[in-house]
């Protein structure tokens, strides 16, 4: 290095002052998200509540009652209904308003300009919607459970459900922040419709992921993490069933939301600092 | 371009670019300046000159291409988010928090920037106060009319103390009673020592409270200077607008050249005739001028007392003549087209009294038989300035 490559440094302005810990800031962020949230619990459960409810009523109270499907499809529909929830709260509460704030309204500047680096505020995001998404699954739980009458009780399976759930919402959120960075405001409608409907219906929510026959379709299948999502929560609700091995489950989710964790956060940054 | 206060700089700008992806010019292109505390430094320049990008950078939200940019003493592209706790902002739009109410807007700011809890709820109530706000304090903020908005991010933006307040477009818009209201502060935050960079198209306005003025275009800093010897250096000392109507045979270029010739005129221009009536908007370019109007009854005398003060016999001859008057009739009464056909316009750049000039020029205009229809005398402002150096088409 020549003296010539460096560039002449400025004379020393005024002494900086100094940044407020990291930890404290962001939780400041996000004790703001968290009070927003809880006031907007209603809507979460309006939001999450209704699509599941109704297709666990037509299922099982509907075509159940009309003998069209088995009565003991709702237990094993019910574990895929909570996966569902935990992954598609989370990818809604953070997309939509994320959509919102980077487009229209702004809102997110002054949180952009808190003296916390731009990752972070994508991280608490993530935090929140992961707390939505959580919250999600575990009014489903109960919820669900009404509208069938009974539900699949296994104390033993609810930690392992607690943090395959966990994870599918951490995805979620990962899936929606990624979407709501990047895509334009006037195709995120249709992108949502696009991306959404195949999460969920190739997600093995309706069905176990071993008994399906069609390999190009479990192959499909093997490729959406919502699947993992359901499998797990399913194989510890209900170890009956065939599933795939929680194991396999939590290394997939795990590695999904690393490596999603890490595209959001980036295409957040992007979007944050031009 | 040191900055004009004592004291070390508080925002230091060196040699700053910035080009957008798929652009092919620069947006900022080598911009260099220096802002001390407790200075009020404006950046003014027409639409798309940089300013807003310039800020951006400033304010660690836009990414600079090249050059560093140091705010409070920290580089912004290399540590945005201890630049972050040296400033605050105060954007052209409204990003208020809508899920919260005034009140919450600036307790959580001041939490985002690590202050207690405690502390923000005594500051916010402070400031709600200070801006007339603590009314309006606990309701939803869509009920929020523009002015309040605005004082209400300005608010905001002081809960966490900040070293240097970015302002962008702060007045745009605005009631009279908001705009002195946030003019006050703004200078109340320059006695604390706060360093204000405030962009505005309401220049002359502004003038009355920025210390130096930077005028950008084409992302280039074209001049740096106080208003004062801004408007000195490039307007001169008065300005006289001339709207005439020349000898059929006489050639504009020349009458501009005559008039140019002058003693005391710095410079002669012609300006563009206003759409409507001449005499309705000659002077719309002279805010803080005098305008010596010739339409009416009282048209004349006024004239041939100016023409008095100035010595100025021809002047005095044209009035008792009528002529004035009767141009001036024309162009109340008539049609606008009819009014304004075959008028010039010229703007002269005086390096003296204005009224010391009057009388020659007319002599000057007599001469060559054209007739004046208005006169108008002003000081130059910093509009006057800008348009000077940003040339007068719009973007």
């Amino acid at each position: 290095m020549t003296a010539l490559d460096t560039p002449t440094p400025l004379r020393p302005a005024v002494r900086p002052r100094p940044r407020p810990g990291a930890g404290r800031v962001f939780a400041a962020v996000l004790r703001r998200d968290l009070m927003v949230t809880g006031r907007e619990l209603w809507v979460i459960l309006v939001q999450v509540g209704l699509t599941p409810l109704f297709m666990l009523f037509v299922f099982d109270t509907i075509l159940g009652g009309q003998g069209i499907v088995g009565r003991d499809f709702a237990g094993l529909f019910l574990p895929g209904i909570i996966a569902l929830a935990a992954l598609t709260t989370a990818l809604q509460s953070v997309a939509l308003p994320l959509v919102k704030e980077f487009g229209f309204t702004m809102e997110i500047e002054d949180r952009l300009m808190a003296p916390l680096p731009t990752g972070l505020v994508a991280i608490g995001k993530l935090v929140i919607a992961t707390v939505r998404g959580l919250l999600a699954a575990v009014l489903i739980y109960p919820l669900g459970a009404l509208v069938v009458g009974s539900a699949p009780w296994r104390p033993a399976g609810l930690p392992l459900a607690f943090l395959v759930a966990l994870l599918g919402a951490w995805i979620g959120g990962a899936i929606g922040m990624a979407l709501a960075t990047t895509l334009p405001v006037q195709r995120i409608n249709v992108t949502f419709s696009v991306i959404l409907t195949p999460i969920i219906w190739t997600g093995c929510i309706h069905y176990p992921w071993p008994r399906l026959t069609m390999p190009w379709y479990q192959v499909v299948t093997a490729l959406n993490p919502m699947t993992y999502v359901s499998e797990g929560v399913r194989g510890a609700l209900l170890p009956g069933v065939p599933h795939i091995p929680a194991w396999v489950c939590l290394s997939v989710l795990t590695g999904a939301a690393v490596a999603l964790t890490w595209l959001s956060v980036r295409c957040f940054s992007r979007r944050a600092v031009q | 371009m040191l900055p004009s206060r004592a004291g070390p700089a508080v925002v230091e700008v060196h040699d700053l670019v910035k080009r957008y992806p798929r652009s092919d010019a620069n947006a900022v292109d080598g911009l260099s300046f220096a802002v001390a505390p407790g200075e009020i430094f404006g950046l003014f320049g027409p639409n798309g000159a940089g300013k807003s990008t310039t800020v951006g950078i400033l304010t660690t939200r836009l990414r600079a291409t090249g050059g560093r940019a140091l705010v409070g003493g920290v580089d912004v592209g290399r540590d945005p988010a201890t630049a972050r706790a040296q400033l605050a902002v105060v954007p052209q739009h409204n990003n208020l928090d809508r899920a919260l109410t005034p009140r919450q807007n600036l307790v959580h700011h001041a939490t985002y920037h690590g202050v207690s809890r405690r502390e923000a709820q005594a500051r916010a109530a402070e400031l709600l106060d200070r801006f007339g706000l603590a009314e309006r304090a606990d309701r939803r903020i869509e009920a929020h009319s523009g002015g309040m908005a605005q004082r209400l991010m300005i608010a905001r933006a002081l809960t966490h103390e900040p070293l240097v307040l970015f302002l962008d477009e702060p007045t745009n818009a605005l009631d009279p009673q908001t705009r002195l209201l946030i003019w006050g502060q703004i200078r109340r935050l320059r006695e604390r020592g706060v360093a204000i960079v405030l962009t505005t198209h309401a220049m002359n306005e502004a003038a009355r409270v920025v210390d130096r003025v930077g005028i950008v275009d084409h992302g280039r800093l074209l001049t740096c200077d106080t208003p004062e010897n801004l408007v000195r250096g490039l307007a001169g000392d008065a300005i006289l607008d001339l709207t005439v109507t020349p000898a059929p045979t006489d050639d504009p270029d020349a009458l501009r050249a005559a008039l140019g010739e002058l003693d005391g005129v710095r410079k002669a221009e012609r300006l563009a005739l206003p759409a409507g009536p001449a005499d309705r908007r000659a002077g719309a370019g002279l805010p803080g001028g005098v305008r010596a109007g010739l339409a009416g009854a009282g048209g004349g005398a006024a004239l041939a007392a100016l023409a008095a003060r100035a010595g100025g016999g021809g002047l005095a001859a044209l009035a008792g003549a009528g002529r004035l008057g009767r141009n001036g009739a024309g162009t109340n009464g008539g049609s606008p087209v009819a009014g304004g056909r075959g008028r010039l316009r010229f703007r002269l750049h005086l390096a003296t009294d204005p009224a010391a000039l009057l009388g020659p020029a007319v002599t000057v205009l007599a001469g060559r038989s054209a007739a004046v229809n208005a006169v108008d005398v002003g000081e130059p402002s910093l509009e006057d300035v800008f348009i000077e150096l940003t040339g007068r088409e719009p973007r």
